[in-house]
């Protein structure tokens, strides 16, 4: 089932959240909506879910209008950032409630609905623990559970609420990679939020970036990460380094130094740390850069360098290299970036 | 000696993050005389203006020996005032509660213009002395009042008959059901409640398994206090019952009617039925808060 | 905000006709008959009855003893919750539970319990009135009424505040060298004003529309122990509604008010306790 909003605008007390939001969502496919805190990524779920309603704008799910469609009859499972299990329900209760609350000709009797749930916490292997209450979990559990619950109702769509948010780093893990597996098995189209972006990128078929109520790029997470849209995507996936420089005839130039002409642009460059190339000659296209700090405990040795031109940046580069280069801080290095990047000016990162 | 003082600490907070009342009074407190005095004045205190009352009703009531306190009771108006009282709170509790369930409903879980003015206006009933409470009433049914003649023309008594005295307990005990729900509700957030929804539940299936289960405690504590406030209503219901025995006197207007006539056994057992519940409502009333602390703390 | 098309959580017109219409029936309705009624009145006769000797001296018995009486659950109302919060003896629990009696227990029964502690044969009024202190029939009575019903208000509001003021701002001052009574004049008692306060004006004005537990002591002499709500149903028992009335709407605007400082207060408390 197919999701698919267009033009959605909306604010909460005059202040604008959502502004103009277009996506479509293919049948099937995983994404993952990624930016900061406040954003609008989590109303734009909740739009989508039926819980928000927007001021304007067209959400089409599986080619149908649901404007007029309640929250209850869009076959969307929904799992809340904090769970929202039912407190007073044990786990079996809470998963079979969806079932539970059917009126008419889908109505399953209380044998079927019991396999079902038990079916349903054997997936997340917590079967035994059915008649424990929502308090006497842990987090990971509680998050399982919300999953089967909203699983339980046969959802053709799943939205997700910063699924791993509240949990500590070793079961998000866990839980990112089984619910990747879940989703390769039972291919619901699902969306969830994240403001982390390893998760986004390791887990979704594509990634939206928004930044401030509106989308700054959709693509595969390769796409995102090597060919950042805009100075915002750059900069909140993954570390950069910021230089300021002339750009003239597609050559750049670093430094503040000087006004510029006519012909020159003052512009903001990007470089990530792993794009440098760290030598001890100097040379034609390489700069000047001395060596404040080096931090060797991690896959790779970072270095952090004051330029010539008084910037501060950082630089990864090998274990093997950074041995052969025999550094010390202190030292002067000369320094040559690999992949610069421009983004037009109309951009600004924060 | 601080040094020392200040390891003492530091030793006891290691086991426990927080330190609990028991630790917090054997350090850093008053001396043993300072504590027995203040103990002791308040024990005075509270034993003067509490719980001697509170004796005196019910040595009282037995002055004369259980088998006057038995016929004291069972004296014709006593027992309809007895059963006038249950029928007030049989209608005017129900529907408070109702009305409760409602607002807080409605406030917790909607945004809506006004919503503070609501707010304010639920809790209005609190401020005005019950004798008001009651002239109200007058001013709006009695005989010269706005309804009265339009009343009159139908031979309908309200004033100083049994729909006034419903209506003036209705008014006083107005807020007590909504005032426990209100600030539970909102504080427990509506997330539950939507996530029901989105599992397909209707309205009335997510407040009746979802919202009603999570605010039971403070709902059964609102309504005990509505009950007590109904029982126990003298001025409001002073003003519009005109007093009449056997028909329109309350519990609470009989003790008074009993008092005044120096049959002081009457009033005392009378009273002391009044007191027994009241005790009775104190006993709930803690039993919930010591069930589920976090439902009534507000 | 306003309502914009529908709502996603149901429930809403429902709820919003029942409160409005129950509201306006029960609360608003009467309340607006009362201004309605005097607005009836001439200015005049309004002002003559609510200066007339009596309602003053009512008036100003029911404020003074209010005041007092508040006064002294400030006092000792606070010595009780310190008691209870921070000591430790045989039956806190059950004293603890029973400081919310006067909440409960119905105000005719206090009432009549009162005066027969304190009338001249009783148990107290029997000793006090050798030394020459009438309390019954008296307005030492009516005060002694409202301290009785105001005690949990002040009880009640200051006690959360207490047990929430943590012990280590106090361990601080210690190790800092204030004495106990320093420590209590310079951090807890600041921390604990606007509760106090707020109790204070909570008690106030429950003893300002008081009625059940205090006509039973008070003797209700003309001019001397007679109360404002009495007077009210004395003008109704003489058939002067519009008498009633004007003496009522002095004590609705005075109530008012009194919520508005309580709020007022209050809204202070909580931003005090937030820091």
């Amino acid at each position: 089932m197919s999701i698919e909003v267009t033009n959605i605008i909306k604010s909460f007390n005059e202040q604008p959240v959502l502004k103009d939001i277009s996506l479509r969502v293919d049948t099937g496919e995983l994404v993952a909506l990624l930016g900061p805190s406040g954003c609008g990524k989590t109303t734009l779920l909740r739009v989508i879910a039926g819980l928000e309603l927007p001021d304007s704008g067209r959400i089409m799910l599986h080619d149908e209008d649901v404007a007029k469609v309640q929250a209850g009859k869009r076959k969307v499972g929904f799992v809340f950032q904090h769970y929202a299990l039912f407190r007073h329900m044990t786990v079996f209760e809470n998963v079979a409630f969806g079932l539970r609350v059917r009126r008419g000709a889908s109505r399953l009797a209380k044998g079927a609905i019991r396999q079902k749930v038990t079916k349903l916490l054997q997936l997340i292997q917590m079967e035994n623990l059915a008649d424990r209450y929502p308090h006497q979990l842990s987090g990971g559990q509680r998050q399982r559970v919300a999953l089967v619950r909203a699983l339980a109702v046969e959802p053709k769509i799943l939205l997700l609420d910063e699924p791993f948010g509240s949990l500590d780093a070793r079961v998000r893990q866990e839980l990112r990679t089984w619910l990747r597996k879940l989703h390769d098995e039972i291919h619901l189209t699902g969306i969830f939020v994240t403001h982390d972006q390893e998760e986004a990128l390791e887990v979704a078929d594509r990634v939206v970036v928004m930044d401030q109520g509106k989308i700054e790029q959709v693509g595969t997470p390769q796409e995102v990460f090597h060919n950042p849209a805009s100075e915002f995507v750059m900069t909140f996936l993954g570390n950069v380094n910021l230089f300021h420089g002339r750009v003239e005839d597609g050559k750049i130039t670093l430094g503040q130094a000087g006004s510029a002409t006519d012909t020159q642009i003052i512009t903001r460059l990007f470089v990530r740390p792993h794009d440098f190339e760290v030598s001890r000659t100097p040379a034609a296209d390489n700069f000047q850069a001395a060596i404040l700090r080096i931090n060797a405990a991690g896959p790779n040795v970072r270095l952090e360098l004051k330029s010539r031109f008084n910037e501060e940046f950082a630089a990864d580069i090998s274990h093997e290299l950074a041995r052969s280069l025999n550094l010390n801080a202190g030292d002067t290095v000369y320094v040559k970036p690999r992949n610069v990047r421009v983004f037009p000016p109309n951009h600004k990162a924060d | 000696m601080v040094q020392q003082a200040y390891g003492e600490i530091k030793l006891e907070q290691a086991g426990t993050i927080r330190p609990t009342h028991r630790q917090a009074a054997v350090r850093n407190t008053e001396s043993a005389p300072v504590r027995w005095a203040l103990t002791g004045i308040a024990l005075l205190f509270l034993g003067l203006f509490l719980f001697l009352p509170l004796l005196l009703v019910f040595i009282e009531a037995f002055r004369n020996g259980i088998a006057t306190y038995i016929a004291a009771l069972r004296n014709d108006e006593t027992f309809s005032a007895i059963c006038l009282t249950l029928l007030v709170v049989a209608v005017a509790v129900p529907i408070n509660a109702v009305f409760g369930i409602a607002a807080a409903w409605l406030i917790a879980k909607h945004d809506f213009r006004g919503k503070s003015i609501l707010t304010t206006l639920i809790d209005l009933p609190f401020t005005v002395s019950p004798v008001i409470a009651g002239l109200l009433f007058i001013l709006l049914f009695g005989a010269n009042g706005w309804l009265g003649p339009w009343l009159a023309e139908r031979d309908l008594k309200v004033v100083f008959a049994v729909p006034g005295i419903v209506i003036a307990t209705m008014f006083v005990t107005f807020p007590f059901v909504a005032r426990e729900l209100v600030p539970l509700m909102q504080v427990q957030g509506d997330e539950e409640e939507q996530a029901a929804l989105l599992l397909g539940a209707n309205g009335w299936q997510t407040f009746r398994r979802i919202t009603l289960p999570n605010i039971k405690w403070a709902l059964v504590y609102g309504l005990i206090l509505c009950t007590a406030r109904a029982v126990g209503e003298f001025g409001a219901v002073s003003v519009v019952s005109g007093h009449i025995r056997g028909q329109t006197n309350t519990m609470t207007l009989q003790v008074e009617i009993l008092f005044n006539e120096y049959n002081f056994v009457g009033a005392f057992a009378a009273a002391s039925l009044l007191s027994a519940f009241a005790l009775v409502t104190l006993l709930v009333k803690n039993i919930i808060e010591r069930f589920s602390p976090e439902f009534v703390k507000k | 905000m306003a309502r914009k098309r529908k709502r996603v959580m149901p429930g809403f017109g429902l709820t919003f006709g029942c409160c409005v219409l129950y509201l306006g029936l029960i609360v608003l309705i009467p309340i607006s008959t009362i201004f309605a009624s005097s607005a009836g009145m001439t200015w005049e006769n309004f002002w003559a009855t609510i200066t007339s000797r009596r309602v003053m001296a009512a008036y100003k018995l029911s404020f003074m003893a209010s005041f007092l009486a508040a006064l002294v659950n400030v006092v000792f109302g606070f010595i009780v919750t310190w008691a209870l919060v921070r000591y430790r003896f045989p039956g806190r629990k059950l004293i603890d539970a029973m400081v919310d009696l006067p909440f409960a227990l119905p105000t005719a029964v206090a009432g009549i319990c009162l005066a027969t502690i304190y009338a001249r044969t009783g148990w107290l009024g029997g000793l006090l009135e050798p030394l020459g202190i009438k309390v019954a029939y008296n307005q030492a009575g009516i005060v002694i009424a409202l301290i009785f019903i105001g005690l949990p208000f002040v009880v009640r509001t200051v006690q959360p505040v207490l047990e929430d003021l943590g012990q280590d701002v106090e361990d601080a001052a210690a190790c800092l060298g204030a004495s106990r009574w320093q420590t209590f004049r310079r951090i807890i008692l600041p921390e604990l004003t606007p509760a106090l306060l707020a109790g204070f004006a909570l008690a106030f004005a429950r003893g300002l529309g008081e009625y059940g537990s205090v006509i039973f002591i008070a003797g209700n002499i003309p001019m001397k122990s007679e109360i404002a709500p009495l007077l009210i149903i004395t003008k109704l028992e003489e058939y002067n509604t519009p008498g009633a009335t004007a003496i009522a709407v002095v004590m609705l605007a005075a109530s008012f008010i009194m919520l508005f400082a309580i709020n007022t207060i209050q809204r202070w408390s909580s931003r005090h306790m937030e820091r």
